[in-house]
């Protein structure tokens, strides 16, 4: 059930197109219908986890190479589950009103579904190898959505970037899996939360810290990586809306709250994670502030949100661990809820631009209406949720084993700032005068609002009602965070004390700091223009260029278009390799035993020898294929003789074909221009002696030395006991090395491509006038 | 690229078909005989590339009706469709599964996801010779 739970969205991905023709301008409702069922199923998963336990679900996959696809449900993960189900459902639903009548909507369906269930896949999974999976399917599903307007230059190049970031980061992260894997002995992450074994003292403890701490940094975009993702804002916004703010960049964090109780309580980890957390909250909320476009302005309010997670992961207490739920899901309410109104504002006005949206109350009521409502949550007022979370964060901070005032400074600026983004964002397109917009202004329609509406509700509704929530679902994901039983006491009201004070604080002061926006907007855009252009994305630039260069340089000097050095390269290379292993390991030794051969074996390697010499003497290339054709048919002929019917059949085949395939080449050549010199021709000659006398030494070094045992043994006593084939050879082929053709038949497929694109990419040049 | 050759065209006519049965035949007896969709696909490309010598490209086309790409793609997909019923039984992923079906008589009909593989290996072998050669007799 839950396997198929999580790999729904794959399924209903490969139907879109199908169900598209048959349900027109409702698919998104209808589609919407998947991932409300996953929540409601989720929910009902909720009473197993509410004492603080864990399920888990097995599904075999890989088991020879320690891969499962094993589910975890803890506290945690059912969090993010709900969370990714119930926003997806709205997104889904207003992404047909907002890409209504778009060519490619389909399309985005396929891949929104796709991502989903990467997604699903990714905060479920047991396995760390299925995990690594989920989380490079996340970032591939996030590059081609990035990248939707892919006729837009920009929209590709900042797909590209994401894709460059998060996916080098995952490189990373993968070689920080696989030391866990070697620390732990094992693959589960259930396992490594409750081994004994402990982590911190093994040596490999802290290159896997770093490696996981990059992984998680790129997706969550932490400073210095950041910078991917309000680039990642040339989405359309029902993708900014659920993968860049609610769920994908989530998904560092969610690495970092699942491996905190195993690998945290470590200067290492808690310092880093408060260093780049706080250094990521405080660039976030001012950049926030001084960008324009609302998009933009939400992006980087999310990146605030990302390092006050990341901060409050480091910090780590009790407390603070509370704070990181209650922050994580109000911000997923809020945000996805302020995008989606971003969206609409975006849909009904035709611009991004807050400069240039005013008094837009008047026109779109019930927008400005739910708008009210989320930016409460975003400020931190009350009665929203966001209030509670911000109430916490102040008070774990105040009370944080180290640096507690220093933290509490920085959390404060920020939030200061992030009440004058709040404003930002209601005041400037609702209110002032009004603006003329490149469209007429109107309400947005139904399915655009209901998810904010609902989201905004269920923000209003957690602030009133903390405990409810709380029991249901926060305090277990607290207790799996934490690593131990936790009892969260989570309230609107907590009396006049210092939080209260500096939310105080931070309200006036942020209204003030909006009052002045208009004033401070052209300081701040000289400011960035220069950080530009010494920050991390400048370097990022930097660094492309350079591997663009080596690239060109390497390829210079290793494809230089000559076939003949390349063979040169390729057989001077392994043979020389070969050769050295060869003589260093085995020496050399010369044992030529004739006695037993029949006279028509002489005259199978007499032929053999006789057309490999005639094919690097003869001037006529169809001779020298031909020749090597009779090459390989005294090749077929030694199988037969060996009794190897299958491998006869296919040299003899194979032979046959590549014969065909040369000569349809020659047919397309023109006559040689020049023939090479004597003294090349010599080189040649040395070169091709010698990986001849190499892989002659080597075949006769097999025949004496065995590693390890034969395993034909092995095939012959099971072929037919196991697999049901008298054929040996087929049955290793399509059964117990089914793995290995499979591999191969894909690796033909490239082939087949690389040739197709060669050839149709030649015949196109030639049209050209 | 097209043969006038009379003698070609007539014998190739009648040793197509005999070739594509044979190469469904090696497919079928694969398991237990010498054979397999390896050697299948090779004899059924080389049916089709007889055919493509004496017809000429469009013609061949015309009798595959479907493009070489599409071929080698569904042989790709039918590679990997046979590891889902194990994955879907519980077992672990690439486990052969095997269904005997009882047949009128005394016989038993063997079907197994090792077939459909190997109908995979088969489909995607044709379709890259056929992609090879159609590319190269088309360039």
């Amino acid at each position: 059930m839950m396997l198929l739970a999580v790999l729904s969205g794959f399924l209903l991905a490969l139907a879109v197109p199908v169900l598209y023709r048959l349900t027109g301008r409702y698919i998104g409702w209808f589609l919407a219908l998947l991932p409300a069922s996953l929540t409601a199923y989720f929910a009902g998963l909720i009473p197993a986890i509410r004492d603080g336990g864990s399920l888990l679900i097995e599904n075999q996959w890989m088991p020879g190479l320690g891969v499962s696809l094993d589910f975890l449900v803890d506290g945690l993960s059912l969090v993010f589950a709900l969370l990714i189900s119930s926003i997806g459902t709205f997104i889904l639903i207003y992404a047909g009103s907002y890409l209504k009548g778009h060519r490619d909507l389909a399309r985005f369906y396929v891949i929104m579904l796709s991502f989903m269930a990467s997604m699903l896949g990714l905060v479920l999974s047991d396995n760390l190898i299925a995990f690594f999976v989920f989380w490079e399917l996340t970032s591939i599903t996030s590059y081609l959505l990035i990248g939707f307007n892919h006729e837009d230059v920009e929209a590709r190049k900042c797909a590209l970037q994401g894709l460059f970031v998060t996916a080098g980061g995952g490189l990373v992260l993968m070689a920080g899996l696989i030391l866990l894997i070697f620390i732990t002995g094992s693959y589960s992450f259930a396992d490594i939360l409750s081994s004994d074994v402990s982590i911190h003292d093994h040596g490999y403890y802290t290159a896997a810290a770093i490696c996981i701490l990059i992984g998680a940094f790129t997706k969550s975009a932490q400073v210095p990586f950041h910078f991917w993702l309000p680039n990642a804002m040339a989405a359309p916004t029902p993708v900014s809306a659920f993968l860049h703010s609610a769920t994908m960049v989530k998904a560092g964090i969610y690495l970092l709250a699942r491996l905190n109780s195993s690998m945290g309580e470590t200067p290492l980890w808690s310092h880093t994670l408060m260093v780049v957390g706080t250094v990521t909250m405080i660039t976030g909320t001012y950049l926030a502030f001084s960008s324009t476009g609302i998009k933009k302005v939400l992006a980087y309010s999310t990146v605030f949100a990302l390092g006050t997670l990341t901060l409050m992961i480091g910090v780590g207490t009790e407390l603070a661990i509370t704070a990181f739920v209650c922050m994580l899901v109000a911000h997923s309410l809020y945000k996805g809820a302020l995008f989606m109104l971003a969206g609409a504002l975006d849909h009904e006005t035709g611009t991004k631009d807050l400069t240039k949206m005013g008094g837009l109350r008047r026109s779109m009521p019930w927008t400005s209406a739910i708008a009210c409502m989320a930016v409460l949550s975003l400020a931190g007022i009350p009665p929203l949720f966001g209030f509670v979370a911000k109430e916490l964060i102040f008070e774990s901070l105040l009370n944080a084993p180290v640096g507690g005032w220093a933290l509490t400074t920085f959390a404060l600026v920020s939030s200061i700032l992030l009440v004058a983004v709040a404003c930002l964002v209601f005041f400037k397109p609702f209110f002032g005068p009004p603006q003329a917009t490149p469209r007429q202004p109107h309400e947005a329609p139904f399915s655009m609002l209901i998810g904010p509406a609902t989201l905004s509700l269920f923000s209003l509704f957690f602030g009133l009602a903390p405990f409810v929530p709380e029991v249901l679902l926060l305090n277990p994901a607290v207790t799996a965070i934490f690593g131990g039983d936790v009892q969260t006491a989570l309230a609107l009201w907590h009396g006049v004390n210092i939080p209260l004070m500096l939310s105080v604080v931070s309200l006036l002061a942020g209204s003030l700091l909006f009052a002045r926006w208009q004033a401070l907007q052209p300081g701040l855009a000289i400011i960035n223009t220069v950080a530009g252009r010494v920050g991390p994305e400048a370097a990022y630039f930097r660094m492309m260029q350079g591997i663009t260069q080596i690239a060109g340089w390497q390829t210079r000097l290793l494809q230089n278009g000559v076939l003949g050095v390349y063979l040169l390269t390729l057989v001077l290379v392994t043979f020389g390799l070969t050769g050295y292993t060869l003589f260093s390991r085995n020496g050399i030794h010369l044992s030529l035993d004739f006695s037993d051969g029949y006279f028509y074996e002489f005259g199978i390697a007499l032929l053999i020898v006789t057309a490999t010499v005639f094919a690097s003497i003869t001037k006529s290339r169809l001779g020298s294929v031909a020749s090597m054709g009779v090459l390989g048919f005294g090749v077929a002929l030694i199988f037969i003789h060996f009794s190897a019917p299958d491998l006869g059949i296919t040299q003899l085949l194979v032979e046959t074909l590549t014969v065909i395939l040369l000569v349809l080449v020659l047919f397309k050549l023109p006559p040689f221009a020049s023939f090479s010199s004597p003294l090349e021709r010599c080189r040649d000659l040395a070169v091709a002696v010698f990986a001849g006398v190499v892989m002659t030494l080597l075949t006769l070094a097999v025949l004496d030395i065995r590693y390890f045992d034969s395993i034909s043994r092995y095939y012959i006593e099971n072929s037919y006991e196991m697999a049901f084939g008298k054929n040996i050879v087929n049955v290793i082929l399509v059964d117990f090395r089914q793995l290995d053709t499979l591999g191969e038949i894909f690796v033909l497929g490239l082939a087949a491509i690389g040739v197709y694109a060669m050839v149709k990419l030649k015949a196109e040049d030639q049209h050209k006038p | 690229m097209k043969s006038n050759t009379l003698i070609l065209r007539t014998a190739a006519l009648a040793i197509m078909p005999l070739q594509l049965m044979f190469s469904v035949f090696l497919l079928l007896r694969g398991h237990d005989e010498p054979g397999g969709g390896f050697i299948g696909g090779l004899v059924a490309a080389s049916a089709f590339v007889l055919y493509a010598f004496s017809f000429g490209v469009g013609s061949t086309r015309k009798l595959l009706r479907v493009s070489p790409k599409d071929l080698l793609a569904v042989g790709l997909l039918f590679g990997l469709a046979s590891t889902i019923p194990s994955l879907l039984a519980g077992e672990a992923m690439l486990t052969a599964m095997w269904w005997q079906l009882p047949l009128p008589g005394e016989g038993y009909l063997k079907l197994s996801t090792v077939l459909v593989f190997d109908i995979g290996v088969y489909l995607a072998v044709l379709g890259t010779l056929m992609t090879f050669v159609i590319g190269l007799m088309e360039s």
